[in-house]
């Protein structure tokens, strides 16, 4: 839930998970301005295909194609919005999962993650994702990785939300902390096997 | 940081091969999608069949690659509408050219290979540079691992000059099984040498019958 200002920790409680419509929630790293502009942008996109009234409503993939082409074409003006979003949601019974970075890479997976998650979280999830996880043992999958990163991203704070987005609908937590533990050995001495390095 | 402009591009690895036959072509590419030293995700096809027999392999930058592609296929279908007929190899080839030289001085950063039937059935390939540059050719390869694979193909399939020999055609005379396993080898061995290349072997076989779809398993470190 942090929000950076270069090196100061500016801001502890933004919320970077909102849900989209029915079926999606957005969740946003990087620049937290450009995020509520994209927003925005996903306001009027829902308010717009609501004001149809044709029962029909936009799903998570359709959401992601759409922040992949304005990630795309705001990179082309010159005028890049500075996030990778992960846009994950469940519609007709269908669970998607996709990033965009922001110059419009894209992908979807059964896991994602920004940032210093691709590197620390992502081999985590490798070895332990498999189909059919309970809500429960994702979840601890998942705090599983945000540990890591507590511990080894230095614009990172104790304090989480996590959501979950079914068919039936959306639920975002409250923030709460995880439990941490700095007594490892490896953390007493840092430099034991290499004098010098810090 | 947003002075320096190297930030628009980045280069999401992979590699493409296409082979022509006689009656066949073959068109290849791994699936993985990396940045730096990292992979995003192990199945990302780079694939598009842009007619019934046309296939486009790209790599380099994705999201260029992306939109090229969703550009090709939709001015196929205003082609379509026009023309009331599918394009051909030739005409995408040319398009294709068209296309990457009208972003000369913004690339698209995808380095393309375009493989299929010609008009007269018999398998073509054409390959490009990022700015359209492009040429008709019996085989070819792109992306991170083509340096690697290019030399074997060169050796396994490129005909005598014809001071020497007489002229043949560019189109290999291999079997479309012994090209689709020339394929499979080449690949396994840019995979152990090139980090950006791994994970899945996506094959397409465009040949008289239609287009046919393999997955092999790669390395995966």
């Amino acid at each position: 839930m942090a929000g950076s200002y270069g090196s100061t920790l500016r801001y502890k409680n933004v919320e970077r998970i909102k849900s989209i419509g029915k079926h999606t929630l957005l969740g946003a790293s990087g620049e937290v301005s450009d995020f509520q502009e994209i927003l925005r942008y996903l306001d009027e996109l829902i308010i717009y295909d609501d004001m149809w009234d044709d029962g029909n409503s936009l799903g998570p993939k359709e959401v992601h194609n759409y922040l992949t082409r304005v990630m795309y074409n705001r990179r082309n003006k010159f005028d890049p919005l500075f996030n990778s979003l992960v846009v994950g949601g469940v519609k007709n019974g269908q669970k998607y999962l996709g990033m965009v970075g922001m110059i419009g890479t894209h992908y979807e997976d059964n896991h994602v993650a920004t940032g210093f998650g691709n590197h620390l979280a992502r081999p985590l999830m490798r070895a332990e994702w498999h189909e059919d996880m309970s809500f429960e043992e994702a979840v601890k999958l998942l705090e599983k990785c945000l540990l890591v990163l507590l511990y080894r991203d230095r614009s990172a704070i104790n304090k989480f939300q996590i959501a979950k987005i079914t068919e039936v609908g959306v639920t975002i937590s409250e923030p709460y902390a995880l439990k941490t533990f700095w007594g490892f050995l490896a953390f007493q001495n840092p430099t034991k096997g290499a004098e010098g390095s810090w | 940081m947003a002075l320096r402009g190297d930030w628009v591009y980045e280069n999401n690895g992979g590699t493409c091969v296409a082979i022509a036959g006689a009656d066949y072509t073959v068109v290849a590419a791994d699936t993985r999608l990396s940045v730096g030293y990292s992979i995003y995700t192990r199945e990302f096809s780079k694939i598009c069949t842009l007619a019934d027999k046309c296939v486009l392999a790209s790599s380099g930058f994705q999201g260029d690659m992306k939109a090229l592609q969703k550009n090709l296929c939709a001015r196929h279908l205003i082609y379509q509408h026009q023309q009331n007929k599918k394009m051909s190899c030739p005409a995408m080839a040319q398009h294709l050219s068209n296309t990457l030289y009208y972003k000369r001085f913004f690339p698209y950063y995808t380095f393309n290979i375009l493989g299929g039937l010609d008009n007269e059935g018999k398998g073509c390939v054409y390959t490009y540079d990022a700015v359209g540059s492009y040429e008709r050719v019996g085989y070819s390869c792109q992306g991170t691992g083509g340096t690697l694979i290019m030399p074997v193909l060169d050796n396994q399939l490129k005909s005598p000059s014809p001071l020497l020999l007489a002229a043949r055609d560019a189109v290999t005379p291999l079997s479309e099984s012994e090209a689709v396993d020339l394929v499979k080898d080449v690949f396994a061995s840019a995979t152990e040498r090139d980090i950006y290349t791994g994970d899945k072997l996506e094959i397409i076989i465009v040949n008289a019958a239609g287009i046919r779809r393999e997955f092999i398993d790669l390395r995966k470190d």
